[in-house]
């Protein structure tokens, strides 16, 4: 009895102890597992960036393998991820959507001139409602989308080159997008 | 009487600082919203009670009402446009944040086959508290009981015959 009352509240203890610990784990890595996941891309009517007259559905986007990247000048980390998008845009047949996510479109459209732009088309979101129905809530934050505009996969934060080579490249030529051999070898080249 | 009062005058006091501190973050959040207008004091109800409900996905462990991170900011007039503009319940409202968000947004998460535990886990451990405690309980009285048998032939051996009685009395 004396060791029960010993051994079962240490082992109580401890049990709320590695719980505390796996939690606190978890806790670091504050990326939210997203809603989107599997689920279709949702339905918007945005403007172009450098083209306000111009507005594109996401009907548009449909028919081959799609990165939408959400980006903004105030936001520091999408410029350490631009180097990485170039290289993508460079060496990969994927489309490359940005979305400028709250943002004022002159200052993001000389970001683009000064930095290089490597995006197919940049759709104005100012006001955030396109990242809303996306389920944004930070930039950068990038969504693969497959050929029918299912979500297949979501990053928060940057896309490095670690990223690049572990969980995106992988997925892009599951989904059929051609790589070239350089954009992976620049890649290892830069991290 | 003055050591009991005292005490109860600190917990007076405590509950007073707790209640200032929740009228201060009942202005403070109050000052957050109060660009909205509301056409009936339901919907502005609705509204608040809305906000404070959902978990801010960008700060962790503050909700709408409390945060002032950019993305807040904006869930907050998603509120009030499904409230106010498009009518929707509150339930609708939950739906289509939580379509977007995920249950994270949820302070109040569903019972699903990837959020049991955290249903379960608590339960258990009170469980298995309770379960101690009354282990606890039914063993005491087993040492307040008094001398057993063995115990009282082995007293006698050592404080010998002389004074029997006189350890029985000062027992009772």
């Amino acid at each position: 009895m004396s060791r029960a009352s010993f051994y079962i509240p240490l082992g109580v203890f401890v049990l709320i102890l590695s719980l505390g610990y796996v939690g606190f784990d978890l806790g670091a890595r504050n990326d939210l597992p997203s809603a989107l996941i599997d689920k279709p891309f949702p339905n918007f009517n945005a403007r172009l960036l450098d083209d306000p007259e111009q507005t594109v559905t996401r009907e548009q986007l449909l028919g081959r393998p799609t990165l939408v990247n959400v980006w903004a000048t105030w936001c520091p980390t999408c410029l350490s991820e631009h180097e990485q998008l170039m290289l993508i845009a460079a060496n990969t047949d994927v489309q490359l959507v940005g979305v400028n996510y709250k943002d004022r479109p002159e200052k993001a459209l000389q970001w683009l001139a000064q930095f290089g732009n490597p995006y197919d088309l940049v759709l104005d979101d100012r006001d955030g409602l396109l990242g809303i129905e996306m389920g944004v809530y930070g930039a950068p934050e990038t969504f693969l989308l497959d050929a029918n505009g299912q979500v297949v996969y979501k990053r928060v934060g940057d896309i490095n080159p670690r990223i690049w080579r572990a969980e995106l490249a992988p997925r892009l030529k599951a989904l059929g997008v051609a790589i070239t051999d350089t954009a992976e070898q620049d890649s290892k080249d830069a991290s | 009487m003055t050591r009991a009062f005292g005490i109860r005058a600190v917990f007076v006091r405590l509950g007073l600082l707790v209640w200032l501190l929740g009228q201060a973050s009942a202005v403070f959040s109050a000052s957050q919203i109060d660009t909205f207008e509301f056409a009936s004091a339901v919907e502005e109800r609705r509204f608040k009670a809305l906000i404070q409900e959902f978990r801010c996905p960008k700060c962790l462990n503050t909700n709408l009402a409390g945060s002032d991170a950019p993305i807040a900011q904006d869930l907050r007039k998603v509120v009030y446009r499904l409230v106010v503009t498009e009518g929707m319940t509150d339930q609708e409202v939950r739906d289509y944040l939580q379509a977007r968000y995920g249950d994270f947004v949820l302070y109040n998460p569903p019972f699903t086959s990837r959020t049991w535990y955290i249903w379960i886990v608590p339960l258990a451990l009170g469980g298995l508290g309770l379960l101690v405690l009354l282990r606890l309980r039914r063993s005491v009285p087993k040492h307040t009981g008094g001398l057993g048998p063995s115990e009282q032939a082995r007293l006698k051996r050592i404080v010998g015959d002389t004074q029997p009685d006189g350890v029985e009395s000062k027992q009772r």
